[in-house]
C-alpha cells in the first residue's frame, strides 16, 4: 500500500502532463486516490500505508524497453566470447543482490538490477530462435525485477517459407500460432527475411524480390505474409521487422521498398537508424533519415524504434548471420556465428563506434535525426538495439541529447565534421519535453507492445512507477531515479536495490487449427534433430511467473 | 621418441563408458581402466603377451597394469580414463586448466609374473 | 509401462527419442539408446538401497548431512565446488549461488575437457551450427581427435553421417567423412578417409592447413614428423575448399594434447578462414552429460564459462588460477563440494590427493570413487530419470529432462538448495 504524494506526474496515455497529483497503489496496481484520501498511515484494518513525499519530483510510469538483446543463446554466446568486456565492470554481491559482471553484455542478474536502477520495469528481448526458447526463459528466470517477453524469429523459418510457396496462407498462420504457443513468445519477428536462410550456404538476399533459392519465395512475400498473419491472429504487437540489407550503404531504398510492400499493413520497423543509409555499397554512408521519416510520418500503419548508436565499445549481436560476417570482415574482430536448424541464425562481433569516424558519426546523427524528425512521438521508441548500437545504460544520455540542444551542440563539435554536415542534424533545434520523453520511453512502447497495464498510471495499471529528482542535467536525472516501484513495491531507493524480486513473463497463445500438428510433426521427423513432442516449452516449469496477453478477435 | 619410451594416450572407451554407469567397482569398468593397449610390435619388443602385468612410469607417478595387443602405431600406448592411469598424469596445466591428459611420455617395465 | 521420447542425459548427444520401459519400479528397456545410454538408463533406473545421506560412512539424516556439509564449507577459507556435468541446470544454478555465498571457486568438467574450446571462443569467436544443420546440409564431415564410435555412439547415425537431410537427400552417399586421429579407432572404420597423425602435431597441421586454404605454398620439410605428407594435407585442404558445407567436429584429441587451447584456436581460425571460400562450421564434441549446461549457466550468471572465483564477492575468471586441477594440486582448496562428477577417478593424482586431505562433500546418484573418500555423501535422484530439469546438447540446444521413475531421494537441486540456505545462515553476506 503506497501513496506517492505531490509529485509532478507525466502519464501521457492518460493525458497527464506534469500535473501535481497523488498516485495510490494497492495490491500491485494503481487505485483511485479517493480510496485512500484521508487514510491514516496505519488504518483500523491494519493496512500499512507507506507514503513517498514526491514534492518537486517527477513521477512517470516505469520504463519499457521494447527492443533489446538480454537473454538466450545468442546473448550468452556473446557473454562467453567476451571475458574482456566483463572484467572492468563488476558487480559485487550484497546481502540482497546477486553478483555479476557488466560491460556491453552483462550477466543476467546485473542486467535486471541495472535496468531497475535506471527506472525501467519492462524489457523485451527482440530475437529468440524458437529451438532455443527454453534457454531464453531460463535466462529470464535469472533476470531480476523487470517484466519481460520475447519476439520469436520466423522470417527464415523453412516451414513457413514452404507454406508460402505452396500458397497455403492459413497453414502458415496456424503454424505461426503454434510456434508462439510452443515457445511462449510474444510477437513475430523478422530478421533479414530470406537472407539468413541463404547464409546457411554462404549467400544472402539483396532485394525484396530476390528468390530464396530452394524455397521459391521472396522477402516481399515473407514480409507480407507474416504481417498479415500477425494481424489475423490478433497479436497485441504487429510484425516486428529488421529489414534486409541492414548496415549497407544505400539500404534506405530497401527500407522504403519494405515500407511500401507493407501497403497499409501494421508493422513495426526496428532499429530504423541502421536501415537509413544513402550512398553506394562499399562507399560512405549518407543519411536518408529525412526521406524515410517523411514516409513514416505520412503512413500511420508504421511504427519504428531508433536503434541509436552511441560512441564507445560494444557488441553487435544479430539474427542477421551474413551481417555478422560482414562486420567481421570490416572490423577484423572476433566473430561467432550460429546457424540454427530450419529456423534462424545469428552473428556476433565486438564493435567500437568512434566519434572521429565518418561512418559512425553518420550513424549517430541519423538516429538523432529520426528522433527529431518524426512528428508523432507515439510512433517512435527510444532504443539502442542494446547492445548493438550501445548499452541500454546509455538511455539517459540519449534523453539528454534530445532534451538539451546545447548539449547536443557540444557533442556535435566532437564528431566528424564533414559527416555531420551531410546530415540535417545541425539544423534540427527541436527539444523533447518531459512529456514526450515519457512517451518514447514508456507510454509509447507499452502501447506499441499492446500491454494495456503498462506505461501508464491510470486506475488498474500495474504499479510500475519511477520517481526522479529534477535536474537540469537530464542524463543525471534519468540515470539515477530516486525511487523505482515495481508491482507496488519500492525496489530501488537512491540507487540501491532494496529487494531481490522477479517479474512476470508475458506471452501470447493465439488459437490454431490442431490439424497443423500432423504437418509440423512430419517436418520435425524430416529436418529437425529433436522430437516434435520435446519441442514445446513447459509452461509451469519455465515460466513460474507468467501472464498471457489476449489476442484480439 | 627416445628408445624405450612410449607416448601415452588416454581417452574414452565403450566399456569405460558403460562401466561408469554400471558401477566403477565392477569388473567391466575395472578391466576397462586397468588394461594398457600396445602395438603388436611393442608387445614383442618387450617380450609381452596379452594379460601380462607391466609397470608404467611417468615423471609424475607409477601404475601397475595389465597389457594387451591393440591396433596402435608403434611407440604409442592407450588406456581408458580412470584413476589408475591418472596416477601417471601430472598436474601442471601451463595456465590452461587442462593437464597433459594425452601425449604423456612414459616408460614401461615388464614385471615378474 | 512405456514412456517415449525420453531424453538421455549421458553424453553430449542428448538423444531425445529413447523409449523407456518401466516394470515393477525399474527400467528394463531403453529402446533407441546406444550402448552407453542403455547402461545409464538401466543402471540408474533401479531402486537404490543406499541411504540418502551419509556422514563418515554412516547413514545420517538429510538434515544432519546438510548441516554438516554447510558447516564444512562455510568454515573453509577457499572452498571449491566442482563437477556438475551429470545434473540439471536447475541444480547447477543452485551450485553457482552456493559458490557465491561461500566466496569460493566453482569449476566444472569443462576445464578438463573442452575448456580449450571455450578459450578459443574467447580469442577467435566460433563459426558453428546446430546438429540439424549438419543433418540437412553438410557434405563434408571431419572428426579431428574424436572417437565418436566410443564416446558418442549415435553421433554418426543420428546427426552427422547417415541421416538424410533437406539438401542431403541420399544421406551417407552424399557425404564424405574424414577422421583424423593418432590411432585407428573403431570410428576410423566408418570414415571414407582416415588420416593418422603423430601425437602432439595437431597445431602444426592445422596451421599448415590454414596456409593451404589461403593459397600459400608450404614446404614438405615443414611437415616432417606430423605423420602426413604435403600431398595428403593438400588433398584435405582441397576437399575443405570444394565442399558445399563442411563441419569440423573438434574432439579431446585437440583439447587434451600438447597445445590445448592453441590447437583449438588454430582449428577455429581454420574454420573461420574457410568461410571466405565456402560454408564451414565447427562443433566441439562436448562429452559428459550436461557439461554444456553448466557452461551456459555459468555464462549467464557470471559472464564466464568455467573456472570462476567469488572470493572478492564478484565473479572472476582465470584458467590455470581458478580451475580445478590447479586449485587442488597447489593445495589451495581447503574444502570441496563435488556434484554429479567423479574427480577421484578422472583427475590427475596430485589433485585427487588434495581431495582426500580436505573435507569433501559429494552428491552423486550412486557410489563412486569420490563418494568413497567423501566425509559427507548425498545419494540423489538421477536428473533425467528421477528428477526433472533442463539439459543442453553439445550444440547448445536445450531440452527438458523428465522424471520417469520417481525416487525417494531428493534431487541435486533440492540438496544444494538446502545447503545454500544453511550456508547463508552460517555465513551471511
Amino acid at each position: 500500500m503506497l501513496r506517492i504524494v505531490n509529485g509532478e506526474v507525466y502519464d501521457p496515455i492518460n493525458g497527464i502532463n506534469g500535473e501535481v497529483q497523488d498516485i495510490c497503489v494497492r495490491d500491485g496496481r494503481i487505485v483511485e486516490t479517493s480510496e485512500v484520501s484521508g487514510q491514516p498511515s496505519v488504518s483500523a484494518t491494519s493496512e500499512v500505508w507507506k507514503t513517498i513525499d514526491a514534492t518537486g519530483m517527477v513521477v512517470m510510469p516505469g520504463g519499457v524497453d521494447m527492443h533489446c538483446h538480454i537473454a538466450g543463446a545468442k546473448v550468452n554466446l556473446a557473454r562467453k566470447m567476451r571475458p574482456e568486456d566483463h572484467r572492468n565492470d563488476v558487480m559485487p554481491r550484497t546481502p540482497i543482490t546477486r553478483s555479476g559482471t557488466g560491460g556491453s553484455v552483462p550477466s543476467t542478474f546485473t542486467t535486471g538490477y541495472r535496468y531497475a536502477a535506471m527506472g525501467y520495469t519492462t524489457a523485451f528481448d527482440a530475437a529468440v530462435p524458437p529451438l532455443a526458447a527454453r534457454h531464453a526463459h531460463e535466462e529470464f528466470n535469472d533476470t531480476p525485477v523487470v517484466d519481460k517477453g520475447f519476439f520469436v524469429l520466423m522470417g527464415n523459418n523453412e516451414f513457413i517459407m514452404q507454406r508460402i510457396a505452396a500458397k497455403q496462407h492459413e497453414r502458415a498462420r496456424d503454424y505461426a500460432a503454434w510456434l508462439l504457443q510452443a515457445t511462449k513468445g510474444y510477437a513475430i519477428k523478422l530478421v533479414n527475411p530470406g537472407g539468413v536462410e541463404l547464409w546457411k550456404f554462404g549467400g544472402n538476399v539483396h532485394a525484396l524480390d530476390d528468390e530464396v533459392t530452394g524455397f521459391g519465395v521472396t522477402p516481399r512475400q515473407i514480409i507480407q505474409t507474416l504481417a498479415d498473419v500477425s494481424a489475423e491472429l490478433g497479436l497485441p504487437h504487429p510484425v516486428h521487422i529488421h529489414c534486409n540489407n541492414l548496415g549497407i550503404a544505400g539500404n534506405w531504398e530497401t527500407t522504403l521498398e519494405t515500407m511500401k510492400a507493407l501497403d497499409g499493413r501494421r508493422a513495426h520497423l526496428t532499429h530504423i537508424q541502421f536501415h537509413s543509409y544513402g550512398g553506394k555499397p562499399g562507399g560512405l554512408f549518407a543519411s536518408k533519415a529525412a526521406e524515410l521519416a517523411e514516409y513514416v510520418n505520412a503512413h500511420p500503419n508504421l511504427t519504428v524504434d531508433v536503434g541509436q548508436v552511441m560512441f564507445g565499445d560494444t557488441t553487435s549481436m544479430t539474427g542477421d548471420g551474413p551481417l555478422g560476417y560482414l562486420l567481421y570482415q570490416v572490423t577484423g574482430r572476433k566473430w561467432a556465428n550460429v546457424d540454427v536448424e530450419t529456423e534462424e541464425g545469428c552473428g556476433i562481433v565486438p564493435i567500437e563506434y568512434k566519434d572521429k569516424s565518418h561512418v559512425h558519426t553518420t550513424q549517430w546523427a541519423i538516429g538523432l535525426e529520426w528522433f527529431l524528425l518524426i512528428n508523432d512521438p507515439w510512433r517512435i521508441a527510444l532504443t539502442t538495439d542494446h547492445p548493438n548500437g550501445a548499452s541500454f545504460m546509455s538511455y539517459p544520455r540519449i534523453i539528454r541529447l534530445l532534451m538539451d540542444r546545447e548539449y547536443r551542440r557540444e557533442m556535435m563539435k566532437q564528431v566528424h565534421p564533414k559527416a555531420l554536415a551531410k546530415t540535417h542534424l545541425p539544423e534540427l533545434d527541436r527539444e523533447y519535453s518531459l512529456y514526450e520523453i515519457a512517451i518514447i520511453t514508456r507510454a509509447g512502447p507499452a502501447r506499441l507492445l499492446g500491454l494495456k497495464n503498462k506505461g501508464h498510471l491510470g486506475i488498474g495499471a500495474d504499479a510500475d512507477i519511477t520517481i526522479y529528482d529534477k535536474d537540469d542535467d537530464k542524463e543525471k536525472m534519468f540515470a539515477c531515479p530516486r525511487y523505482v516501484i515495481k508491482d507496488g513495491r519500492i525496489l530501488v531507493e537512491d540507487g540501491h536495490i532494496r529487494e531481490d524480486t522477479y517479474g512476470r513473463t508475458f506471452f501470447v497463445a493465439p488459437a490454431y487449427d490442431p490439424a497443423i500438428e500432423a504437418d509440423i510433426r512430419e517436418h520435425f521427423d524430416k529436418y529437425y534433430t529433436i522430437r516434435f513432442e520435446n519441442y514445446p516449452v513447459q509452461l509451469e516449469h519455465y515460466l513460474p511467473r507468467h501472464e498471457a496477453v489476449a489476442c484480439s478477435d | 621418441m627416445p628408445e624405450g619410451k612410449l607416448v601415452l594416450i588416454t581417452g574414452r572407451s565403450t566399456k569405460q563408458g558403460t562401466g561408469i554407469s554400471n558401477g566403477k567397482y565392477l569388473a567391466e569398468y575395472q578391466e576397462a581402466t586397468t588394461v594398457l593397449g600396445l602395438s603388436q610390435a611393442d608387445m614383442a619388443r618387450h617380450g609381452l603377451r596379452d594379460g601380462d602385468t607391466v609397470r608404467l612410469i611417468s615423471r609424475y607417478g607409477e601404475a601397475t597394469v595389465k597389457c594387451r595387443s591393440e591396433d596402435l602405431p608403434d611407440g604409442m600406448a592407450f588406456m581408458a580414463f580412470g584413476s589408475t592411469i591418472n596416477q601417471l598424469v601430472g598436474d601442471e596445466t601451463y595456465a590452461s586448466g587442462m593437464p597433459d591428459t594425452k601425449g604423456l611420455e612414459i616408460e614401461l617395465e615388464k614385471t615378474p609374473a | 509401462m512405456q514412456v517415449d521420447n525420453v531424453v538421455c542425459a549421458f553424453c553430449g548427444c542428448v538423444c531425445d527419442d529413447i523409449s523407456v520401459t518401466i516394470e515393477d519400479g525399474r527400467i528394463t528397456q531403453a529402446k533407441n539408446a546406444c550402448v552407453l545410454g542403455k547402461a545409464w538408463f538401466l543402471s540408474h533406473g533401479q531402486p537404490s538401497d543406499r541411504p540418502a545421506a551419509m556422514i563418515d560412512g554412516q547413514p545420517a539424516s538429510l538434515d544432519d548431512a546438510v548441516d554438516t556439509a554447510a558447516r564444512l564449507l562455510a568454515q573453509a577459507r577457499y572452498p571449491l565446488i566442482y563437477g556438475l556435468s551429470s545434473t540439471s541446470c536447475e541444480a547447477q544454478r543452485q551450485a553457482v549461488a552456493l559458490a557465491e555465498a561461500l566466496g569460493g571457486c566453482i569449476d566444472c568438467c569443462t576445464s578438463v575437457c573442452h575448456g580449450p574450446s571455450g578459450m578459443a571462443l574467447q580469442g577467435i569467436g566460433e563459426p558453428t551450427c546446430t546438429l540439424g544443420e549438419v543433418k540437412n546440409r553438410a557434405d563434408l564431415i571431419i572428426y579431428w581427435g574424436s572417437n565418436p564410435g566410443e564416446s558418442h555412439p549415435r553421433h554418426m547415425a543420428r546427426y552427422a553421417v547417415t541421416p538424410k537431410g533437406m539438401f542431403i537427400p541420399r544421406g551417407r552417399k552424399d557425404r564424405t567423412v574424414v577422421l583424423i586421429d593418432v590411432r585407428p579407432t573403431p570410428s576410423a572404420r566408418a570414415a571414407d578417409l582416415f588420416l593418422q597423425v603423430k601425437p602432439g602435431k595437431d597445431f602444426e597441421l592445422l596451421w599448415s592447413l590454414r596456409a593451404l586454404v589461403k593459397g600459400q605454398a608450404i614446404e614438405e620439410a615443414g611437415l616432417v614428423g606430423t605423420g602426413l605428407t604435403l600431398a595428403q594435407l593438400t588433398d584435405l585442404a582441397e576437399r575443405m575448399k570444394r565442399c558445399k558445407f563442411g563441419v569440423l567436429f573438434v574432439g579431446q584429441g585437440l583439447t587434451q594434447s600438447r597445445g590445448k587451447h592453441l590447437n583449438t584456436s588454430a582449428a577455429f581460425m581454420l574454420v573461420r578462414d574457410l568461410n571466405s571460400v565456402t560454408k564451414f562450421a565447427l562443433v566441439p564434441m562436448r562429452g559428459h552429460g550436461n557439461v554444456t549446461g553448466i557452461d551456459n549457466v555459468l555464462g549467464w550468471q557470471t559472464g564466464y564459462p568455467f573456472g570462476v572465483n567469488f572470493s572478492r564477492g564478484y565473479p572472476r575468471f582465470n584458467p590455470g588460477e581458478f580451475t580445478v586441477v590447479d586449485v587442488l594440486s597447489r593445495n589451495e582448496a581447503d574444502a570441496a563440494l563435488i556434484v554429479a562428477s567423479d574427480p577421484v577417478a578422472s583427475l590427475p593424482r596430485k589433485a585427487v590427493r588434495r581431495l582426500t586431505e580436505v573435507p569433501t562433500i559429494a552428491l552423486d546418484t550412486h557410489e563412486s570413487e569420490t563418494t568413497r573418500i567423501a566425509q559427507v555423501v548425498f545419494i540423489t535422484a538421477t536428473a533425467g530419470i528421477s528428477a526433472e530439469g533442463t539439459i543442453y546438447r553439445m550444440d547448445n540446444v536445450p531440452l527438458h529432462l523428465s522424471n520417469v521413475l520417481p525416487s525417494p531421494h531428493p534431487s541435486d537441486e533440492q540438496v544444494l538448495g538446502r545447503i545454500l540456505a544453511r550456508v547463508k545462515e552460517l555465513k551471511p553476506c
